[in-house]
């Protein structure tokens, strides 16, 4: 897969689960501040992310992961 | 008939009998579509249109295939009463590692295992209901119960934890702490102990399990809606206070 069809089913996963619009996720969009996601949002975006490039990632992963960007990365180092 | 006809999933675990039974056909005659799991003893026969499924909490994998079964027949469960217990009452210095163990794993990890397999689809669909059974003797403390006391009153503290994470997306957890109910367990525990239970009840009686299924089936109904976190003894006045 390459890596803007992979931000574009990235991005789609995150509509969904935060219910934000695609103009918002932006690489620098910040989860808590700007999508306005709580600590359970996180969690199922990670499992909508799992699900949907069959992958698993570990909670000690995530640490640190605040921005649209940082997610991305984490999900694209796995594909 | 009064009560929802949403036709709601609900899984009672160890619903074969006792006070998981009372609570599945409390569900049944509602209109909801129920599963009870059981480990070794099947539900009734004449309980037929209970989705009967065996499962022992103890194991994850059984856990998971269970869910499976009920959300291929019928979609995600949305009520999910932990009910599924087991006893083995010993004084401290007679008990073994295992029989602390086994009460622990089934009475509190079972439950722990049952809710995490649950909430996924209750926290998608940003509704749910979860009903965990716990026990006076949890609040109260009884001699020979140390296990099944610890496991009960950690019922609580997992209930309350799960009611404050799941809260925003309308999922409620609530806690019931049935007294001395008329069921196969108290029976085992023989007629001397539960003559001292009853002497102790200001009710003067033991209570049915249709009676601790009412405080079921009310945390589970839309009229519950606003109640999360919350202990509710069905009791007799056994542990009031507590």
């Amino acid at each position: 897969m390459d890596n803007e069809a992979a931000f574009d089913k990235f991005k789609s996963c995150t509509v969904e689960v935060l219910q934000v619009k695609p103009e918002q996720v932006t690489p620098d969009a910040r989860f808590a501040d700007d999508l306005d996601a709580d600590s359970l949002d996180l969690v199922e975006l990670v499992m909508a992310l799992e699900e949907a490039f069959d992958i698993t990632v570990d909670e000690s992963e995530l640490e640190g992961v605040e921005t649209v960007e940082q997610a991305f990365s984490l999900i694209s180092s796995k594909l | 008939m009064t009560g929802s006809s949403l036709e709601r999933v609900v899984l009672v675990t160890g619903g074969s009998r006792g006070i998981g039974l009372a609570c599945a056909r409390h569900f049944l005659a509602l209109g909801d579509r129920v599963a009870v799991t059981y480990r070794s003893t099947p539900p009734p026969a004449e309980d037929e249109r209970l989705m009967a499924l065996t499962c022992d909490v103890t194991e994850p994998d059984q856990v998971e295939e269970a869910f499976s079964q009920v959300e291929a027949r019928w979609g995600p469960v949305q009520v999910l009463v932990a009910n599924a217990g087991i006893t083995r009452d010993l004084l401290l210095l007679r008990m073994k590692e295992d029989d602390w163990a086994a009460v622990v794993d089934t009475n509190l990890s079972g439950a722990w295992r049952v809710a995490k397999r649950a909430v996924g689809p209750m926290v998608r669909a940003r509704s749910g209901r979860i009903v965990l059974i716990s026990s006076v003797s949890g609040l109260m403390g009884v001699p020979g119960q140390s296990n099944y006391a610890a496991a009960k009153a950690g019922l609580v503290g997992l209930g309350r934890s799960l009611a404050r994470e799941l809260a925003s997306r309308q999922v409620t957890v609530n806690v019931v702490a049935p007294g001395v109910v008329d069921t196969d367990m108290l029976r085992s525990l023989g007629e001397a102990r539960v003559a001292e239970m009853k002497a102790l009840v200001p009710l003067g009686r033991v209570a049915a399990p249709e009676e601790v299924a009412a405080a079921v089936g009310f945390l589970a109904s839309t009229a519950a809606s606003y109640i999360t976190g919350a202990v509710l003894a069905v009791d007799g006045g056994l542990g009031m206070g507590l």
